[in-house]
């Protein structure tokens, strides 16, 4: 049975699905003969473009700048996502990111930085996900496709960041641009639905000191890559060796 | 010889036994539908614990389903005479076991209603996604080793169907394990080991879980074992016990070996809270050395009660070790910047106090009345009572091999 979250206008979200909506749009058309279809997909919901191959969207965090106590990039994230429920346990809300301090014990020094999905290259999240509701769009971004998630966890447990959420609660006045559902695993979808339109994830935009720079991993001349080139950054957890989409600075 | 035995749970136990079966069973429903419609916010798991009791209960089921074909392996495969007889039940055992383990995990799901999609989009890098074959292959293959060992036209087509049953059963186990131990993100799993630890505690907790139920039948018919097939029962369990703690001791071992584990090996062993108590208390005390000891101690050996009581021992310490290993591994923090102290306001590098809430409770509870529900009804049906003609197997000395 079908619920209200489901009657939102899929649109959006068949744009930013890109390559692997046309791929599932294949599948939903059962051809009796040449041009002779039994179910036809709408043409109207057919996305233009896929995401493209030759880009690497990626992010570079300066935890240089990143200042204590500050979280604009959290707000600006929930604003942008529609992440506005409140919960009485606050273990069980949705954090597509959040801001992490850090403290060396042995010398003192403080960091503090943002944690979201790492978007890897070879994400463990897509691997044990049964349904292939786990994606990674040819771009480099990792999406959950809320209509195929069944709610195993099963990614939760795999990923090493924990950036993903279950939504542990009936959702209401959802931002239609970016759906959301019960029962669903979400997580950080580097504002899908703004770099799709040529506009930065809206972390990137709202923070403050300038330590969220995001930019095409692949393009030389893209000041991301240039940066990464010069100057020493850390992945995560790299002796995992996922290839991460997101990179720090000064930790 | 021993009298023929009626094969039939008669009159009103057996509707008073189905009865307070059905009603755990439908309570566990009850449950899973209250958290599907109000979503996972009513259970006690959060966004760090996030399989609860329902994952520990469901995980043991599809372990000790797996485990409890042994009994007919044992006899088909191996050719030992005194297990022939309890293979039907032994294969009963392992499809409501497995059908009961499925039935807890799969309400548990934060979509439950998507199950149509869990069997018509599958991701093969996924070992959930391997369930899909693996779980229905099980259930056909065991279905069709049952039917060939009840009915005698079919009876010669039953050994190679039990070795298929039986190596399919391996591969189904190893793929429980292959959960865990293909995860790399956290300090409790990834490890090679727990594939085949998973085998030899479904070893275990599938012959205990024989154990209990052929004693529950037995008791229903006035009925006693003959003592020489006790002993052999009792102690083919005492020796898969000890396999099992010798796997859990080599998995622990291996992880205090590796510096970076040995925070987390000196959190579930030592200073834990429930978790160490759990895993010395429940896995260790209770479910290793009070049966180990009730099975081999001399002066309990002649006991019949003593290898039931092992037995339900043996399911409480396995249900320990599973709470343990699965909600303990979640509950400590992942480890992303090593040798910093990490605090945030998703509650990283904090150790959750996982409660299980009562509609999780229901659910895993629930779990345990399908699997009792299916099979008493399934014995009640057909004859499932495993029914030993002790002077044909002295004669034959099947009762000493």
């Amino acid at each position: 049975m079908k619920k209200p979250q489901d009657l939102l206008d899929n649109k959006p979200r068949r744009n930013f699905v890109g390559a692997a909506a046309i791929a599932g749009a294949g599948l939903g058309t059962l051809a009796l003969a040449p041009g002779l279809h039994l179910i036809q997909v709408s043409e109207a919901n057919t996305p233009s473009q896929g995401a493209s191959g030759k880009v690497r969207w990626g992010m570079l965090i300066d935890s240089t700048k990143c200042a204590s106590g500050c979280d604009v990039c959290v707000k600006a994230c929930n604003t942008e996502n529609g992440i506005n429920e409140t919960l009485k346990d606050a273990r069980q809300g949705s954090q597509w990111i959040r801001k992490i301090d850090l403290k060396n014990p042995k010398t003192g020094q403080e960091h503090s930085l943002p944690m979201l999905c790492q978007h890897c290259a070879h994400p463990p999240c897509v691997d044990v996900c049964p349904t292939g509701a786990s994606m990674k769009r040819a771009d480099g971004i990792v999406l959950v496709d809320r209509h195929t998630c069944i709610g195993c966890r099963y990614c939760m447990l795999a990923c090493p960041y924990k950036a993903r959420s279950l939504v542990h609660l009936p959702l209401t006045n959802q931002n239609p641009e970016v759906p959301r559902g019960q029962g669903c695993v979400e997580s950080c979808t580097f504002c899908v639905q703004r770099v799709d339109k040529g506009l930065k994830p809206a972390c990137v935009e709202a923070c403050p000191d300038g330590a969220m720079l995001f930019g095409d991993l692949n393009d030389p001349a893209s000041e991301i890559a240039q940066r990464i080139a010069k100057e020493k950054t850390t992945q995560v957890r790299g002796d995992l060796k996922l290839n991460l989409g997101v990179r720090y600075q000064g930790i | 010889m021993q009298t023929a035995l009626t094969n039939r749970l008669e009159g009103p136990s057996f509707y008073a036994l189905a009865g307070i079966g059905a009603l755990i069973s439908l309570l566990g429903l009850g449950a899973a539908l209250y958290m599907e419609t109000s979503g996972h916010h009513v259970t006690g798991m959060n966004n760090q614990v996030f399989w609860g009791l329902p994952h520990v209960f469901a995980i043991f089921l599809i372990v000790a389903a797996s485990g409890v074909l042994n009994v007919a392996s044992i006899g088909t495969v191996f050719g030992k005479k005194a297990y022939k007889s309890r293979g039907p039940l032994s294969g009963l055992l392992a499809i409501t076991m497995l059908a009961a383990g499925l039935f807890v995990i799969m309400l548990d799901l934060g979509r439950a209603d998507r199950l149509v999609i869990a069997m018509t989009h599958v991701n093969w890098t996924s070992v959930f996604g391997w369930n899909m074959v693996l779980y229905p292959v099980f259930f056909g293959l065991v279905g069709l080793y049952v039917w060939m060992l009840m009915d005698r036209k079919m009876y010669a087509y039953s050994k190679p169907v039990g070795i298929a049953a039986f190596i399919w059963r391996l591969v189904m186990t190893t793929g429980t394990g292959s959960i865990f131990g293909f995860v790399v993100a956290r300090q409790a799993y990834h490890s090679a080991v727990i594939a085949p630890m998973f085998i030899i505690m479904s070893f275990a907790w599938g012959l205990a879980a024989f154990l209990l139920f052929q004693s529950a039948m037995y008791k229903w018919h006035g009925a006693e074992l003959h003592e020489s097939i006790r002993k052999r029962l009792n102690n083919l369990l005492g020796v898969f016990i000890a396999a099992v703690f010798y796997f859990v001791l080599v998995y622990h071992l291996t992880n205090i070996y590796f510096a970076k584990q040995t925070e987390f090996e000196q959190f579930i062993l030592i200073n834990g809270g429930v978790f160490s108590q759990l895993f010395w208390g429940g896995f260790v005390v209770l479910g290793t050395i009070v049966p180990l000891l009730l099975l081999y101690l001399p002066s309990m050996q002649r006991s019949a009660g003593a290898g039931t009581i092992a037995a339900l021992l043996t399911i409480v310490g396995g249900l320990a070790f599973l709470y343990v290993f699965i909600i303990g591994g979640q509950a400590y923090p992942l480890d992303m910047f090593p040798g910093m102290e990490v605090k945030s306001t998703f509650f990283d590098g904090h150790i959750d106090n996982y409660v299980p809430s009562m509609p999780e409770i229901l659910l895993s509870i629930g779990g345990f009345g399908v699997a009792f529900t299916l099979t008493l009804v399934a014995v009640r049906i057909l004859p499932f009572m495993p029914q030993d003609d002790i002077a044909k197997l002295q004669a034959s000395g099947a009762l000493h091999d």
